[in-house]
């Protein structure tokens, strides 16, 4: 069970990196939805059953999917994919990389210094339930708030 | 009990995050930003269902839930103004949104 923490992590890691090199955007949604389900699987070993199923069901298929359907419905073409090929090359990628590979450094030199261990308990839908319905209710009643002025604003925002 | 540990964890949202960044940083498609602020938001709720496996506690799936409901929120609101810049525009590219008058 714990060597599959370590082969979803590495499986979302590379394609991540395969979603920041990709020309053709259709491509880099695909890996992008794969990345998301490994780290669903990261979470389902974690002992979050809860938080795997909410990351494939919702995030990678709902939020993705939008991402795919208005991706369709821009129809950009040829000479989007070609353009795209023209601007992404390597001189691109050095002082981006250089400067979050100076901030990952930091972070595992820190990381570095703690050396604990987390047991795998799982924790299910009903601790979570029991704390969205107690003391977290406001918190989901402004979740809805905030995703109706999403859907307001986009519905006028995508108008003519 | 098996364990896992809890650098490791966080060490792989950490690469995660940083590989949204990279994302963010280089390209010059507006889809393609979008995409890589997608990996960051789901790179930090990682961290956070690892702090909620690291204590025994569901507090993290709860704040995993927020999460996931803003970059919802937020998605719909960028892809509205995706498809306003497209019909502006008629290009993806970042630079033509360099004027702040429209």
């Amino acid at each position: 069970m714990i060597i599959l923490f370590y082969i979803a992590g590495a499986i979302a890691v590379i394609s991540t990196a395969a979603v920041i090199v990709q020309t053709n955007i259709v491509h880099a949604l695909l890996y992008l939805i794969l990345s998301l389900l490994a780290v669903a699987v990261v979470f389902y070993v974690l002992g979050a059953p809860f938080a795997a199923a909410l990351e494939a069901i919702v995030y990678a298929g709902a939020i993705l999917v939008l991402f795919l359907f208005v991706i369709m419905m821009l129809n950009l073409g040829q000479h989007t994919r070609d353009q795209e090929r023209s601007w992404l090359n390597a001189r691109m990628f050095v002082a981006p990389a250089i400067m979050s590979a100076l901030l990952l450094g930091q972070f595992l030199n820190v990381m570095s210094q703690i050396d604990q261990d987390m047991a795998i308990a799982r924790v299910g839908v009903m601790e979570v339930s029991a704390l969205l319905f107690g003391p977290y209710v406001l918190a989901v009643e402004l979740a809805s708030i905030l995703l109706l002025a999403g859907l307001v604003s986009a519905y006028h925002l995508a108008k003519k | 009990m098996e364990t896992i540990p809890v650098e490791h964890g966080l060490i792989l949202a950490g690469i995660l995050f940083c590989l949204g960044l990279i994302g963010v940083l280089t390209r010059r498609n507006i889809v393609f930003v979008l995409m890589s602020l997608e990996v960051m938001l789901n790179a930090s709720g990682l961290a956070f269902i690892v702090a909620a496996t690291r204590w025994g506690h569901a507090e993290g799936q709860v704040m995993f839930l927020m999460i996931l409901t803003l970059a919802a929120a937020e998605v719909a609101v960028g892809l509205g103004l995706i498809i306003q810049m497209f019909r502006r525009y008629q290009t993806v590219d970042i630079s033509a949104l360099s004027e702040m008058k429209g």
